[in-house]
């Protein structure tokens, strides 16, 4: 509790402070004309939206109509009374990164990485694993200290879990790319079910992946981490070493906060 | 350079002599790939033989009738002889409809007796007959396909390509006549996730699937007759695309030109690399498939652009092109003539480089100038992309640009929203309002520039054209299963016996009897 805390309220940022501007764009299945206009308007003033202005209206197909709005919010929120989980890393460089995961365990850690289910899309995966990484950003299999395998797209859910026993995995990374119907989610709980079977889940470090992931749905769906875009192979990386010695207990004091 | 369909396009100076060698060095490889795909079969081949004869549903379970058929050959070690062959001995034994055939061959014992030579002989005719009407109305169907494009027409070159991907064919269908009705030229109906690993075919019209809607011939048929009646309406004929890859090449690529379909995707190589399907299984279908397609006028699509969404598309722009020979030989080897080998390739450089035009520009003419007939596919940026659909869609409008300047024949549209969903109504209709712009207001372009002798464009283009020369002479010594197997194609590295369908090639017995395939490639 903390009583004292000064409220922050936010809103929407046009060309003011607390302007309440907004952009959006949608589409009625309606043909456009006056009734078009006026019904976008509506839509945008249920949405809670003021000074609502019609930018654009135009046909996108027959009996569709694109529209492009502007308009006001009222709506704040006070930041300062988020909170949202994160991922807290203290990052390091390549070669200290390296060189600290080696001093502190004396062997590789073992990483496990793999597109799950059905899911064909190993673009994210790779982007973390392979050597070459993305954006100037080594991918796993380049660090000493780690010992990387990418186990590719389409692994199931059983198969990966064997593989992380038979390996001593350290930590495992599984991707989600397909969302359709919530597939991810129910696929990447099945993994950790596999992975509870084998009496394996508390000795690895289990980190989710995708572009519709976070860390808060990872949490959830009962992962140690998720990642979302944007996120570099150094920062799993990072993740994985500060977990890894952290459990094996033997963090450098200042990392603690993994 | 004038094009064949009459657009000029910026000059390029291409080294004949390494471009002819180029082609020599593919022409090896596949030819020694071809020896080997000449003594096998597999299950899809023989699945689609059945289908040609007619068995087109499925049984209890939802198993077709092809695949219960084929199986029991498999299993007793018959298929080698070719399913028409047993077809045709269903028939002898007096299975009077398809169901009585099916029983007949799920019920062979090991080690049939053979038959007298007489008795051989006359089989082989009777099923050849059936074979050839059979082609004879497909043939008619193709026909009638082609006279409604020729009355229709279509609209202007690069022709735009979009994708419908509900997971339900019926609403798949209302979007894609919204999106012919913005201007699309052809619509793509993106398969279900992972479709390509299944080894048969779904059966009838589907309403659910993941990332997509499940390939269906009753699918097929649907979305062609909408497309036709919607084409009329618009008075410009809209081809219909769909994907003859994984592990039903053939399969599909029978069903699709059944239905009237216009173009496949169908790379020779694309489902070892990217679905790690056998790499036997899938040159031993994607020549057969290739041969359906030949028949029936489809366009193929091939699919380098998948290269250089893994690999780095600056540094891997010459495996592309690499890839893109072999890919027109084995199309030429299936009999394909240049005008249906819809070769691909990408606008995927990663935009926070500089000069990224130049080499975007120097691949595009390059890959236009190597295959001036080819309907060439141009895919735009996927990799890169990010959830800022502002960026996102002047990024699209960049591979646009260089499209319409460089003459591509095809263009598949980015989508605003690639990087979070599959493309939703008004996507499709902010990227085809920014296409159209491009396309007026480039119009002439490409006629009127000029790329600098010795500059920047000049010099990549050569670069590149070197290092593919350098490629094919290292995988011409190796053999292709070898250098697929030290990742030369993608970054990806495949072994000759492993991946999924390996079990499902088979080497052809003496006496192999496979009519269908003996019309495609002109044997009486």
């Amino acid at each position: 509790m903390t009583p004292e805390r000064t409220p922050e309220l936010v809103r929407p940022y046009g060309d003011r402070r607390d302007d309440g501007v907004v952009q959006l764009s949608f589409v009625l299945p309606v043909t456009p004309g006056e009734r078009a206009r006026e019904a976008a308007t509506r839509i945008a003033q249920k949405m809670g939206l003021s000074g609502v202005l019609v930018a654009s209206m135009e046909a996108a197909a027959e009996g569709y109509t694109f529209f492009v709005l502007y308009g006001r919010t009222d709506a704040a929120v006070d930041v300062a009374a988020i909170e949202v989980p994160e991922v807290k890393v203290r990052k390091r460089g390549f070669d200290e990164l390296n060189a600290l995961a080696s001093r502190s365990l004396g062997r590789r850690i073992v990483v496990l990485g793999a597109c799950t289910g059905t899911d064909a899309h190993a673009v994210g995966i790779d982007a973390i694993m392979n050597m070459k990484g993305f954006a100037g950003d080594y991918g796993l299999e380049r660090y000493p200290a780690l010992d990387a395998r990418n186990l590719g797209s389409q692994v199931e859910n059983g198969a990966l879990a064997r593989a992380c026993r038979d390996a001593s995995a350290d930590a495992v990374l599984v991707s989600q790319v397909v969302t359709q119907r919530d597939v991810h989610k129910e696929n990447a709980r099945a993994f950790l079910l596999e992975l509870e079977k084998l009496g394996i889940r508390d000795r690895i470090v289990a980190v989710l992946g995708g572009p519709r992931i976070d860390h808060r749905l990872a949490l959830e769906l009962g992962y140690d981490a998720g990642f979302g875009p944007g996120t570099r192979p150094s920062d799993v990386a990072n993740y994985i070493v500060g977990r890894v010695l952290e459990r094996e207990g033997k963090s450098p004091r200042e990392a603690s906060d993994g | 350079m004038r094009l064949p369909d009459g657009r000029e396009v910026p000059d390029l100076h291409v080294a004949p002599d390494v471009a002819a060698r180029c082609r020599e060095l593919a022409h090896r490889v596949t030819g020694e790939v071809m020896s080997f795909v000449d003594r096998h079969t597999t299950v899809s081949i023989e699945r689609t033989v059945l289908r040609q004869l007619g068995f087109h549903d499925a049984g209890p379970r939802g198993i077709p009738l092809v695949n219960l058929m084929v199986d029991a050959l498999q299993e007793r070690g018959l298929l080698g002889m070719g399913a028409a062959w047993w077809y045709g001995w269903a028939l002898r034994q007096g299975a009077s409809d398809p169901l009585q055939v099916v029983e007949r061959i799920t019920a062979l014992p090991r080690d049939p007796a053979p038959l007298p030579e007489g008795e051989a002989a006359r089989l082989r005719d009777e099923v050849r007959a059936e074979v050839r009407a059979s082609a004879e109305d497909l043939r008619r169907r193709i026909e009638r396909r082609d006279a409604l494009r020729i009355e229709l027409g279509m609209g202007p070159r690069p022709h735009r390509y979009l994708i419908v991907a509900t997971g339900n064919i019926h609403d798949d269908v209302e979007q894609a006549r919204a999106a012919a009705q913005a201007g699309a030229d052809v619509i793509a109906v993106i398969r279900s996730t992972a479709q390509s690993l299944l080894d048969y075919v779904p059966h009838g019209a589907t309403t659910e699937g993941y990332g997509g809607t499940y390939a269906t011939q009753e699918n097929f048929r649907i979305m062609r007759e909408a497309l036709d009646d919607q084409s009329r309406k618009l008075g410009r004929y809209v081809m219909l695309t769909n994907y003859a890859s994984g592990l039903c090449m053939g399969e599909i690529a029978y069903a699709a030109s059944w239905e009237r379909l216009d173009m496949l995707l169908n790379d020779a190589m694309y489902g070892i690399l990217f679905r790690d399907i056998n790499m036997k299984r899938t040159l031993c279908d994607q020549h057969f498939s290739r041969r359906i397609t030949a028949f029936a006028d489809v366009i193929i699509n091939t699919g380098e652009d998948n290269y250089i969404t893994t690999a780095d598309a600056d540094e891997a722009a010459h495996t592309v092109i690499a890839s893109q020979f072999v890919n027109e030989s084995f199309a030429h080897r299936a009999g394909l003539p240049d005008r249906l080998i819809g070769l691909g390739h990408s606008f995927e450089i990663d935009p926070s480089r500089e000069d990224t035009i130049a080499r975007e520009m120097a691949q595009a003419l390059l890959v236009r100038t190597l295959f001036p007939e080819a309907p060439v596919k141009y895919m735009p940026p996927t990799k890169h992309k990010t959830g800022d659909i502002f960026f996102s869609h002047a990024y699209d409008v960049m591979a646009d640009v260089v499209g319409q300047v460089t003459g591509q024949s095809i263009q598949l549209l980015g989508m605003m929203t690639e990087a979070m969903h599959n493309p939703l109504l008004m996507d499709r209709f902010v990227a085809l309002q920014a296409s159209s712009y491009v396309s007026r207001a480039w119009r002439s372009m490409g006629g009127e520039l000029q790329f600098r002798p010795g500059g920047l464009v000049e010099r990549r283009a050569a670069e590149t054209l070197g290092r593919a020369l350098g490629l094919l002479e290292e995988v011409a010594q190796e053999g292709l299963f070898a250098a697929i197997g030290k990742g030369r194609f993608g970054d990806v590295s495949r072994r000759e016996d492993g991946g999924k369908g390996l079990g499902g090639v088979v080497e052809r017995a003496p006496g192999y009897f496979n009519p269908f395939l003996d019309l495609l490639e002109g044997r009486p």
